[in-house]
């Protein structure tokens, strides 16, 4: 059975990633089919934090790239995105972190990021419910927040996107064919299923990396920021076993949003008692009160992470018509927009608006073998 | 006799009285405002549907599974 | 403190007093859990206006008796913390109980169905009005309306009328048929004939069912189609429940089999899964008698003593063959499905309204695109009116299984089980 063109993108995965190239790719007038399976991934079960981060010049370049479009993009938001433009505060324990948060900030600075130093005295000042003896924090204005699925949902609304809910079994090209035999083909087709994407491409080199989440019941807030402690730089860039680090986000709701960990060679989608606990037992030791708060529901997620801890964006080099968007590890929501601008300025041969090689598929699957 | 404080208002109960009945003793039996503002009272009095949760002493409980006890702060609007 | 027991029974009303009581002869240690201030269950609740039949007072006192049980008042399951261990909370500290052999006996909650008005204060379950009134809720001189599905109306009505309430409604969905076939089947099971009778009630009504429960800031009135007709009664309160849905939560999480939406057990009271048991009204709606004589089933099985356990095999069909007809008669009408409009709340933790559900095509996506199911009753409420609506399977439990404390969770150990 052959379907024939049925637009002219086809975008496997309705997540964050898919939503943000569908609605780039709707908006010049381009017809999109968007297709997803309905597993929920990354984009529902992730904490929506919209963040820079600058272990790399690349990883700079993007997420400051796509927290500026986040920041465009806001006014236009739902308010059920409950967007909110509240700062990430990273928390320096001792002094040898604190010397990691001077030359990020020195670092940010210097790339034109809004950000503020913060010593012992004032950061109890910004955020009094924090443990005391803390050496200080860095600041950073332009971060903030987002409930990516129902951002999903808004750029997905759009006259030019249709959506199909579909399991695709094999991509070919620019074709695809769903669980029900059926081919169907597009001048291009974006796979944007983060950790599913192995499952039709095994050469990507995409591991899945397992997180846990908690949420609480809505308290009268007691935080304001993003409270993250420096050593998350470490623990997740640099760690080989479980890992895990304090990450409290207030939500708008009033509930505390509580991350992260990290576990590699597993997709058991169960919550793990220990790693929870072991969780949790990290965002206290910085937040005390949390200990008497009640936490009314835990889940996990899988990030799909490649090797260099940045996305693979653009045209697969052995298939022809068939282009990436696929391994942001944790970073999908913030670097959304970002990966379609610049998916999209290679789909019609254009100028990227920021330099789009260190993003390309080539770095792990080698030259191309089309023309 | 339990004395307890509801919404800082100084209350007597029989013993054994649930903070879900005090709530109806001591004022309008509501326990908490929902999401978009509307006051809620207990529901399922079983410890199932959670209208009933209200900050005793600072902490989120289930008034219908709470006996009242001395000394006790219950607070319905924190 | 973590502490290590033979049996662990979850749930201290009338199954797991029964079963706590069975299988202590045996010698084993006991640990009764439950996350009431006081044993009973909801039928035997106690409190400062709660009249305990003297077979409970009786239970109680003999259970109290035993040195080996030891019970746990206001206790809850969080997680599984091990293998054959669980987290629990009370008011003051979390703690694991490591046991050898589990008997579940979590019991049922009320079906609660979303109709117009049913969020304002004024309006409860219809078990759920009893159960606050034992605890001190005071009705004197109120009018109640009481309505529903099931015997469980007529028993709060008794309980309300007792502390001076004024029952101006019993609602029952069911036909007339039905009931009197029901009624009529009574004296095979004489106890419950006798009781019937006393609590009877010239304001009971069938073929009557809620449509909307009227007030601005609490409940003024509400609204019924009573055979045929629409009728409104000015009212201070209106108690409100479809029936019974077993408690299966905790024995999911355990991997213990369902069917019927029930924990699917055998002749012995086991479950699927080895040396862990379940009773009363978590394996099926059966009434106090079936929950009383399964629980000791359950507790003769679990310490091995199957000559007891089969003595009473007769004994638990006779109040099957009870349950069996209590279930069919009382079957919900299907236009009960219909009552909540666009605007009416589904979940009410969230506030979420049935216009933004009706369109999913399944819970999980429902949940993601509108919160439904997201709060702290972890859609116990909402996700069981929503199978009962749209046919969607309500989700798996996920530790923590009710809204636990922080520092509660912190006592899970914190390395990877071998």
């Amino acid at each position: 059975m052959n379907e024939g063109q049925v637009a002219d993108v086809i975008i496997i995965g309705a997540g964050i990633i898919g939503a943000a190239c569908a609605q780039a790719l709707a908006r010049r007038n381009v017809k999109v089919l968007v297709l997803d399976a309905g597993w929920h991934g990354a984009t529902a079960a992730g904490m929506g934090h919209l963040l820079v981060l600058d272990d790399n010049p690349a990883e700079l370049a993007l997420s400051q790239y796509s927290l500026q479009r986040w920041r465009e993009l806001a006014p236009a938001l739902p308010a059920s995105c409950a967007w909110r433009n509240n700062g990430t505060l990273w928390l320096a324990a001792n002094a040898e972190e604190m010397a990691v948060a001077h030359s990020k900030y020195l670092n940010l600075l210097a790339h034109g990021e809004s950000c503020e130093l913060i010593g012992r005295t004032a950061l109890h000042q910004r955020e009094p419910e924090l443990r005391p003896g803390l050496e200080g924090g860095l600041l950073i204005k332009g971060d903030g927040i987002l409930y990516a699925p129902a951002a999903a949902r808004w750029m997905l609304d759009a006259p030019n996107i249709r959506q199909q809910r579909a399991q695709v079994s094999e991509v070919d090209g620019a074709r695809v064919r769903l669980d029900d035999g059926r081919w169907l083909s597009a001048e291009a087709v974006v796979l944007a299923n983060g950790i599913q994407a192995t499952e039709l491409c095994p050469e990507l080199p995409i591991e899945p990396k397992k997180g846990h989440l908690l949420i609480t019941d809505r308290y009268p807030a007691t935080i304001t920021h993003t409270l993250v402690e420096l050593g998350y730089v470490t623990s997740a860039h640099n760690a080989s076993g479980p890992s895990v680090a304090c990450n409290i986000q207030p939500r708008p709701t009033g509930q505390l949003f509580i991350g992260a960990s990290r576990q590699f060679g597993t997709v058991d989608p169960q919550v793990e008692g220990w790693m929870l606990a072991k969780m949790l037992k990290r965002a206290v030791e910085y937040l005390p009160g949390l200990a008497h708060l009640n936490g009314i529901r835990a889940w996990t997620g899988f990030r799909a992470a490649s090797p260099d801890g940045l996305p693979l964006v653009g045209q697969h080099p052995q298939r022809k018509g068939l282009w990436l968007a696929v391994g942001h590890e944790g970073l999908g929501v913030t670097t959304a927009p970002a990966t379609a601008d610049l998916l999209v300025a290679q789909l019609f041969d254009e100028t990227s608006p920021l330099a789009a090689q260190p993003y390309l598929p080539q770095r792990f699957l080698g030259e191309p073998a089309h023309a | 006799m339990p004395d307890l404080f509801l919404d800082g208002r100084p209350l007597y109960v029989a013993n054994g009285t649930s903070v879900a009945a005090a709530l109806a003793l001591g004022a309008d039996g509501c326990s908490r405002t929902s999401v978009s503002g509307q006051r809620r009272a207990p529901l399922c009095g079983m410890g199932i549907c959670q209208e009933c949760r209200v900050l005793i002493d600072g902490r989120l409980r289930l008034a219908c599974q709470t006996l009242c006890l001395d000394g006790m702060h219950v607070q319905t609007r924190p | 403190m973590n502490e290590a027991t033979d049996l662990l029974i979850i749930g201290a009303g009338p199954a797991g007093m029964a079963a706590a009581l069975a299988a202590t002869s045996s010698g084993a240690h006991i640990v009764l859990l439950d996350d009431n201030p006081l044993p009973g269950g909801q039928i035997w609740r106690d409190g400062p206006q709660a009249n305990l039949p003297s077979a409970a007072r009786h239970l109680r006192d003999q259970l109290r008796n035993c040195t080996n049980v030891r019970c746990h008042a206001g206790t809850r399951v969080i997680a599984c913390a091990a293998d054959k261990t669980l987290l629990v909370e009370d008011a003051e500290r979390g703690w694991q109980i490591r046991y050898e052999r589990l008997i579940l006996c979590t019991g049922a909650r009320e079906l609660l169905l979303p109709f117009p008005g049913w969020t304002l204060p004024g309006v409860t379950g219809a078990g759920g009005l009893q159960a606050l009134i034992k605890g001190g809720l005071p009705v004197r001189g109120e009018r109640l309306v009481i309505a529903g599905s099931g015997p469980l109306l007529l028993a709060s009505a008794a309980t309300a009328k007792h502390q001076g309430a004024q029952v101006v409604r019993i609602a029952e969905q069911a036909s007339r048929g039905a009931v009197a076939g029901f009624a009529g089947q009574l004296p095979r099971w004489p106890g419950k004939f006798f009781q019937s009778f006393s609590l009877f009630d010239s304001h009971y009504r069938t073929d009557t069912h809620v449509v909307e429960a009227l007030g601005r800031e609490r409940l003024e009135g509400v609204r019924l189609h009573q055979q045929g007709k629409t009728i409104e009664l000015a009212c201070d309160r209106l108690a409100c429940g479809f029936g019974l849905i077993p408690n299966t939560q905790l024995g999911q999480a355990l991997g213990c089999a369902i069917e019927d939406q029930a924990l699917a057990v055998d002749a012995w009271q086991a479950t699927t899964r080895r040396e862990h048991y379940a009773a009363g009204e978590c394996t099926g709606f059966g009434g106090s008698e079936l929950a009383l004589v399964e629980g000791a089933i359950a507790g003769h099985a679990a310490v091995g003593n199957s000559a007891a356990a089969q003595q009473l095999w007769p004994r638990r069909a006779r109040w099957q063959g009870f349950a069996r007809a209590l279930n069919t008669a009382f079957v919900l009408d299907p236009r009960l499905k219909a009552l909540a409009r666009s605007d009416t709340l589904v979940c009410r933790c969230e506030d979420v309204p049935y216009g933004e559900l009706v369109d999913h095509e399944n819970w999980r996506e429902a949940k993601l695109a509108s919160r439904c199911g997201m709060g702290a009753c972890q859609g116990r409420v909402c996700a069981a009116a929503l199978e009962h609506l749209f046919g969607w399977t309500p989700p798996l439990p996920r530790p923590p299984f009710s809204p636990a404390r922080i520092e509660t969770l912190l006592e899970l150990e914190e390395t990877p089980p071998t």
